[in-house]
């Protein structure tokens, strides 16, 4: 990116057209992939224009005026749909933006358009968007991963230099693996949810995705910040990148939790994070087994507070103020035959689930448990960080599984099993390549960090990027 | 009641009197046209977010200071959850486990006896918006409109133990909570508008003291439907027990055309509000440096205003408690009586022609008030001239003395002149002089008024009356005095 920032600075190349390359990019391979819901190409070169006269005039807004982007279409744009990719918000325009996507302006960087997803964030496939599937640029009989699938894609795909996506439970990190992208999930409170259509607040983060770690960093270091909005938004929110990273990681030490390598774990991806990790260690870090005893909750715990919070943040969707509504001749029905025709499948599901565990006497079996669960994994990884600079573990347990071929909902929660972690916890946590298995699908390495230490997590990584680089070209380890 | 005892236990709203919403910058006018004062947080459109109003915690503090409850360092929001048309993100925030205020009491006169009734909480919550039924309820209405301009105006929820055992304590107990939270400015306590309401927990037990089952009774829009409604719940509830029937757990509402109680719904018919913490907004950790400040700044208690009013200025109860349940009233009575006006007489005239002519709206000064006394205590104008010029004092807001000037209305106190004035009513009325010498005194009354007729009332009475006994003293031969 920093390259193309040159370009743009020397007018080697100019903001209309790199979108013009990204828009015909799109037009020849959107077809197959369907990364996008919406593409806003008249916005777009419109903005792309407006870039180039503020270079003409030597006023950049930022290095990165001029690149564009692709946002997930859970964040609200004023002047195209915020659908969630749902029936339910069809036809939605949202009357204010997200705080990212004013952030995002005022860097200079037009969009692109609005990318699919599972519907309102619920999914690990993208195959629950209500409008299309999206599919693997590696291989199009395969998912890209959810629930940020489109931005993923898009990214992978050449679609779009960079995007943004959410992550709840993994949404960024699960496609950014399955689909050969570097994605962060930030320090809950680093960014601003301002905008952001809830699916569990207490969880939800909006995040960078992009080709190369230095890349996401500098996306991460445009949407972070204090916000007073958002309730939850850190004070000291704000994040400079690093100008340079050291050449070797003498000095840092990773910890590897060994109950990341147990059973379900694709032996393809254990492998190539193991190398992964051997490489840090030539690399100068300090390699130690950690625990983390109570991540083999995770999932269960995950599963009941976001259910939970789901089930109410979505229950404003009734037919009343906006969105779909299917008339009936009194109220209540009304809301009924709304919510059963604006929902889908995944949806129901979960709100069905988080209503259950939030009743009286199920609140305190279900939701209280879950919450004290929370804290104890949240203590494993405060524990984890008082001996160790970063965590290094897969991202996925697979590499990207087939279209169709997850139809038990709970073998798709399975596939949160390494990164809901840091959502419960509230740590930033990032997904970069690190390999390729045999059928040729991207292989994801996570680093997790202690709160607020995205600047350790983007120092291994793009040490160990620069690493796994020279080796690819190198052809051997 | 016969062989029963009530309990009864209150529930309060009461909407906070702040310039904006508790969780976004929406004005809280009331009266404005239907959904002119909303924004996207208050319509709970997707991707808002709350951003809690200081002012509205302020108040709530304020409240349960002045409650004597115990303040929590930490309160936490709570979601409640149920759909309604009105309630637009489909859940209330409120305080549910851990509520901003907790374990305090009121105190006040009951029947002459200082009661306490226990508060057993105070949260903060907001207001949902207001459904217009095109009929009379929901239900065969055939379409509902909604304001949503009330939704996110800032609710304290007040509840007492169920300590209250008579409808009369009951709306006691309300009209001095009314005017405890209208003394610390944090509500208007309109039951009209409906920033004050009440829901009543009712309840009958026998003499041996077994608990019957509680009743809730919601729509009591008024001091005497609550008065009404619990004494009509209570009586309800005795005969069905003497009948040796069951009470039900249920919700009533008061129905102020039919003066009865009526099933809303059974107690296995209550909604699950499925309550969990607002993730969207951090526990409420309240600085103790702002909470003694909030405490050293709040008012005198009507309470304890009324014990001063008795002690300080040695005014009856009645006074005492008259003048504080009119804040408006009793600040004018204090600023009179500490420019050295006499306690008493200020007490008269505020709650006399001061009182009724403050009913339609606007207040004199206590300065203009006090030269007004003035005026009359030193006889330069008498009672009925004074209560002319406080009218007039009202109605233009000029000051007492102007207003005497301009209706030249200064009593008559010159010797000389009344004597004339005296004498020529003599001289007109010889025949009737003769009759009051030859011993019918009554007749005083009508030379008294004679001359008051000649002197357009300004004549002192006291004067007139000794100088006309003298006149008429039987022998006297009256000669006007000459100069």
């Amino acid at each position: 990116m920093k390259e193309l920032a040159h370009k743009l600075r020397t007018s080697q190349v100019s903001s209309v057209e790199l979108v013009q390359h990204y828009l015909d990019r799109i037009r020849a391979v959107d077809s197959d992939i369907r990364a996008f819901l919406y593409v806003d190409e008249d916005g777009a070169i419109a903005e792309a224009k407006a870039s180039d006269e503020r270079r003409r005039r030597g006023e950049p807004l930022s290095p990165w005026d001029g690149i564009p982007i692709a946002i997930k279409d859970n964040i609200c744009t004023v002047g195209t749909p915020t659908t969630c990719a749902s029936r339910m918000l069809e036809n939605y325009y949202s009357p204010f933006e997200a705080e990212v996507i004013t952030r995002i302006k005022q860097a200079g960087m037009p969009i692109l358009g609005k990318t699919n997803m599972d519907e309102f964030a619920m999914g690990s496939s993208t195959e629950f968007s209500a409008f299309y599937i999206t599919r693997n640029p590696h291989d199009l009989t395969r998912v890209p991963g959810g629930s940020s699938g489109g931005s993923a894609a898009a990214v992978a795909a050449g679609e779009a230099p960079w995007a943004l996506g959410t992550d709840t439970g993994g949404s960024i990190r699960q496609p950014g693996a399955f689909c050969g992208v570097v994605g962060l999930k930030p320090t809950y409170g680093r960014v601003s949810r301002w905008g952001l259509v809830a699916l569990a607040s207490s969880l939800d983060q909006i995040g960078p995705m992009a080709r190369t770690v230095a890349d996401a960093e500098i996306l991460f270091s445009i949407i972070a910040g204090h916000d007073n909005r958002d309730s939850t938004s850190w004070p000291n929110a704000a994040y400079r990148v690093m100008d340079a990273v050291p050449d070797n990681l003498k000095g840092i030490s990773v910890g590897v939790p060994e109950e990341f390598f147990a059973e379900g774990l694709d032996p393809e991806v254990a492998c190539s994070v193991r190398q992964a990790i051997k490489m840090l260690e030539n690399l100068g870090a300090e390699v130690k087994p950690i625990s983390l005893p109570h991540n083999i909750y995770s999932i269960d715990t995950y599963l009941t507070l976001v259910t939970a919070e789901a089930s109410s943040n979505l229950a404003r969707y009734d037919g009343v103020r906006y969105g779909l509504r299917v008339e009936a001749p009194d109220c209540t029905t009304m809301f009924k035959k709304t919510r059963t025709k604006g929902f889908g499948p995944e949806v129901k599901r979960r709100i069905m689930l988080g209503t259950y565990v939030l009743t009286a006497s199920h609140h305190e079996a279900f939701y209280e448990q879950a919450r004290r669960v929370r804290t104890l994994i949240a203590q494993d990884l405060e524990q984890a960080f008082s001996s160790v600079d970063v965590v290094v573990t897969p991202t996925t347990p697979t590499t990207a599984f087939r279209i169709g071929e997850k139809q038990d909902p709970l073998q798709m929660y399975l596939s949160d099993s390494y990164t809901a972690i840091a959502n419960l916890a509230g740590n930033p946590a990032l997904t970069m390549p690190c390999g390729i298995d045999r059928k040729g699908l991207p292989i994801g390495l996570q680093l997790i960090a202690d709160h607020f230490r995205e600047d350790l997590i983007f120092t291994v990584g793009r040490v160990l990027e620069q690493s796994l680089r020279e080796v690819e070209a190198g052809g051997e380890l | 009641m016969g062989n029963y005892e009530l309990t009864i236990g209150l529930e309060i709203h009461v909407e906070l009197a702040t310039k904006s919403k508790m969780f976004c910058g929406c004005a809280t006018t009331f009266g404005a046209p239907p959904n002119t004062q909303c924004c996207p947080i208050c319509l709970g459109l997707p991707g808002t977010l709350p951003l809690l109003n200081r002012t509205a915690v302020e108040y709530g503090i304020r409240a349960g200071l002045a409650l004597n409850c115990r303040i929590n360092p930490v309160s936490e929001f709570a979601r409640k959850n149920y759909y309604y048309p009105d309630l637009p993100k489909a859940y209330q925030i409120t305080q549910h486990d851990k509520p901003l205020a907790e374990n305090g009491f009121l105190e006040y006169f009951l029947d002459g006896q200082l009661t306490k009734t226990t508060i057993t909480r105070l949260h903060l919550e907001e207001e949902v918006g207001k459904s217009i039924h095109s009929g009379d309820s929901i239900i065969g209405s055939e379409y509902s409109s909604i304001d949503y301009n009330r939704a996110g105006i800032p609710l304290i929820e007040i509840v007492t133990a169920p300590e209250i055992a008579s409808p009369k304590q009951a709306r006691v107990f309300l009209e001095q909570l009314r005017l405890t939270l209208q003394y610390l400015g944090v509500s208007d306590c309109k039951m009209e508008n409906g920033s004050l309401r009440c829901d009543a927990n009712v309840s009958v037990r026998d003499i041996e003291g077994n608990p019957g089952e509680k009743v809730e009774i919601k729509n009591l829009n008024s001091f005497r439907a609550l008065e009404r409604a619990l004494a009509y719940e209570g009586e309800r509830q005795a005969v069905l027990l003497s009948q040796g029937k069951q009470v039900l757990r249920e919700t009533r509402t008061w129905d102020e055309k039919a003066q009865k109680t009526v099933r809303m719904r059974l107690k296995a018919e209550a909604p699950d509000y499925r309550y969990f913490p607002e993730p969207d907004l951090p526990p409420l950790e309240l600085e103790q440096v702002w909470i003694h400040e909030i405490a050293s700044s709040l008012p005198e208690l009507p309470l304890a205003r009324e014990e001063r009013f008795q002690k300080a200025y040695g005014l009856s109860e009645y006074d005492a408690g008259v003048l504080v349940r009119a804040p408006h009233l009793a600040d004018v009575f204090e600023e009179t009586v500490a420019l050295g006006h006499s306690p008493k007489l200020t007490a008269n005239w505020v709650l006399g022609d001061f009182a009724r002519l403050a009913r339609q709206g606007e207040v004199v000064s206590a300065q203009h008030f006090g030269e007004l006394l003035e005026l009359v205590s030193s006889g330069q104008i008498n009672n009925n001239q004074g209560k002319a010029v406080l009218e007039e004092m009202f109605a233009t807001g000029a000051s007492p003395r102007e207003i005497v000037q301009k209706k030249g209305l200064t009593i008559i106190q010159d010797l000389g002149f009344l004597k004339t004035v005296i004498q020529e009513a003599l001289n007109e009325h010889s025949e009737l002089v003769e009759r009051y010498r030859s011993g019918e005194d009554r007749l005083l009354g009508f030379f008294v008024g004679q001359v008051m007729r000649r002197t357009g009332g300004r004549a002192e009475p006291v004067l007139v009356n000794k100088l006309l006994a003298e006149a008429l003293q039987p022998g006297r031969n009256w000669e006007p005095h000459k100069e």
